[in-house]
């Protein structure tokens, strides 16, 4: 039976938090196989400096929790070799601004590598992050750069909106036999919500319809995803009843979901933390027009930050991150615009 | 120690599968049946043969763009490479890779490479697999002298050191990053010297004397296997061609005198004149050698020759597993 036949757990009782789902995600595919280690900047005695891998050199050792010098490209290159020779990697790039830096190994080695020798490797390799704004880190240690990895075939890429979907895509992630950028919020970590404590999958590549409506979709992931619920609350006050659809996976991406959604609702708008200029949602939007031209009552909306760097003061930072408010404006605009006779 | 006739033969064999391969290759390109860049190794054949006669089939290697001497000298079957080079479904990589992404798993041959100096972070993660598992192999990356002015070469040597991994740098310094002479490109004349900035051993060899890589090789993946880290063998050397191609006079970046001077200290023929010599082998042997690789690589050339290019329907085939 494959992973995308299985039920999916019920949440239960038990609440933990986002960062705590992913450890607890880790410790649990470590303690299964013993060729799955974790190794990056800090992630070892210090646990990360996200402390996303707290705890796990203590109950692992030196050997399966490494800390590397501050060398990206190394590190991925070490998720890589070990990888093809066998091994369950996860490497982590400590912020997701990082990917930059070790761009090459990711996108033309790790992404490319099992084509380019004909089909016959599997590179087994799961590259964790920590992205998004929010904290007043400044330019360089807040992007949402999802939408590039999207770009290169070889690569999946997971952008988790809960710590129910964490612990369950993370888990899926490590098994997946194809590189994975895993990426967690930052401004999520600390959210809590209902997580089994046995182990599960959630497979890579299946959306979620985190809210059930009728008027409008909603489409989104990561942080944005979360906020696109509270926004939908707001809506509902209203008599605006919104579908979420969280993607959860944006690559490969679960199309099928969104159109499924937008051929019932006739309106939809894409929501998400990067800039709007060439990102990822301007691929939804196009594959909705592609796939549900004929449903469509309104111009597919986009709701992301304005095309500059992250600022640093929160005087603007505020500003520049879609919050549920800026997501609610972008569904009313949708919503209001008028059928116009044909 | 002391190699024995079948191993010094068996080197002589090795380096006249990657000479005549590549001198092959170069022509068929001409022709141009042959698509895409086309790197050859020629003049550099004692460094791939010298490393990998010092290896197991189940050691590491990663290589560069100029890689079809690393591949035929760990054991490369020279009709699914041509078959490659060509574009063909039966070669290495169904015909999606090409001369800069030729491999060969079973061999442990991780991959040539189209980026310079991406290999060493890989031969790093190699490297890293075998210290984690315990076993005594060891990950051998192999690099030109340019690459060791990139980014990914320092963090991957000094993350092997940090990590006390076995693996083993070998630079192939053939005087040349592309078309740029190395001297232009870095002011120190030994790559070997930036071993001690990572703190591990370095020794610089005559890349041109296959016996004297072999020794040097065999030391350093002794001390890999041992537990004792990662050293660096520098390799002099020189590639006879042009980056691209196989114009070998004539260009406008380098001295055709320097080209005929490193020629005269041909790999394979002053290593015949020592056969010969030593009493190792007789002319007669060496040139039924030649004949019979000449054969092997007519074969290998009509096999791919023969072969088929790949369906359209392999287009989206192996982008994921």
């Amino acid at each position: 039976m494959s992973a995308a036949d299985v039920p999916l757990p019920d949440p239960g009782e038990r609440e933990i938090t986002y960062v705590a789902a992913f450890i607890e995600a880790v410790k649990l595919e470590m303690a299964a196989d013993p060729d799955v280690f974790i190794a990056g900047e800090d992630v070892g005695a210090h646990g990360g400096v996200f402390h996303t891998f707290d705890g796990v050199q203590t109950q692992f050792g030196e050997r399966r929790a490494v800390d590397t010098p501050i060398s990206e490209q190394a590190i991925i290159g070490l998720g890589i070799g070990a990888a093809v020779t066998g091994l369950r990697p996860i490497v982590d790039l400590m912020f997701m601004d990082f990917v930059l830096v070790a761009a090459d190994q990711i996108a033309n080695q790790a992404a490319k590598l099992k084509y380019m020798f004909g089909g016959q490797a599997k590179l087994p390799l799961t590259i964790t992050t920590v992205g998004g704004a929010g904290l007043s880190a400044a330019a360089q240690h807040s992007q949402s750069l999802e939408a590039l990895f999207c770009h290169i075939p070889g690569i999946k890429v997971v952008f988790p909106s809960n710590p129910y979907d964490v612990k369950g895509l993370m888990a899926a992630s490590v098994r997946e036999d194809n590189p994975v950028l895993f990426v967690l919020h930052k401004r999520m970590l600390g959210q809590r919500g209902a997580v089994p404590v046995e182990r599960y999958e959630i497979p890579l590549g299946q959306a979620r319809i985190s809210r059930p409506g009728s008027d409008v979709t909603l489409v989104s992931w990561g942080k944005t995803a979360a906020d696109s619920l509270v926004a939908a609350e707001q809506l509902a006050g209203e008599g605006i009843d919104v579908e979420v659809v969280d993607l959860r996976t944006l690559s490969p991406l679960d199309i099928g979901t969104v159109v499924e959604s937008v051929r019932r609702t006739n309106r939809v708008v894409v929501a998400h933390e990067a800039v709007r200029f060439g990102g990822f949602g301007a691929e939804v939007a196009a594959q909705i027009q592609e796939e549900a031209f004929d449903y469509l009552d309104a111009p597919v909306g986009r709701v992301a930050a304005p095309f500059s760097p992250v600022p640093f003061t929160p005087a603007l930072e505020t500003r520049y991150v879609p919050d549920p408010a800026r997501i609610a404006a972008g569904v009313r605009a949708a919503v209001a615009r008028p059928l116009l006779g044909r | 120690m002391e190699l024995t006739d079948e191993q010094l033969l068996a080197m002589h064999r090795s380096m006249i599968r990657i000479r005549l391969f590549e001198e092959t290759a170069g022509k068929v390109m001409e022709t141009g049946k042959m698509p895409g860049f086309l790197h050859l190794y020629v003049g550099q054949e004692a460094v791939a043969v010298g490393v990998c006669e010092a290896l197991r089939v189940d050691d590491y290697i990663t290589s560069t763009h100029r890689g079809h001497g690393h591949l035929v000298a760990k054991g490369g079957d020279l009709r699914r490479m041509m078959a490659e080079l060509m574009g063909k479904a039966t070669g290495y990589c169904g015909g999606k890779g090409g001369s800069m992404h030729i491999n060969d798993l079973s061999l442990g041959m991780l991959g040539a490479n189209g980026i310079v100096g991406a290999g060493a972070p890989i031969a790093v993660g190699a490297g890293f697999r075998n210290k984690y598992l315990g076993t005594d192999q060891v990950s051998v990356a192999f690099f030109g002298d340019a690459s060791t002015n990139i980014g990914a070469f320092h963090e991957a040597a000094n993350m092997a050191c940090a990590l006390h991994l076995p693996v083993v740098f070998v630079c192939e310094h053939n005087m040349y990053g592309e078309y740029t002479p190395t001297n232009k490109a870095m002011v120190i004349a030994d790559i070997v010297d930036r071993a001690a900035g990572y703190g591990m051993p370095g020794v610089i060899v005559d890349g041109m004397d296959v016996v004297a890589v072999h020794e040097a090789a065999t030391e350093a993946v002794a001390r890999a296997r041992r537990g004792e880290g990662p050293s660096l063998v520098e390799c002099k050397t020189y590639r006879y061609f042009n980056h691209h191609g196989i114009q070998n006079l004539g260009l406008k970046y380098r001295p055709d005198d320097e080209v005929l001077a490193w020629k005269e200290r041909d790999p394979i023929f002053t290593f015949e004149a020592k056969l010969i010599d030593t009493g190792v082998a007789s002319r007669e042997l060496l040139d039924a050698t030649w004949a019979e690789i000449h054969a092997a690589i007519d074969e290998a050339l009509q096999f791919a020759d023969d072969s088929p290019f790949p369906a359209e329907d392999q287009m989206l085939a192996g982008v994921y597993s």
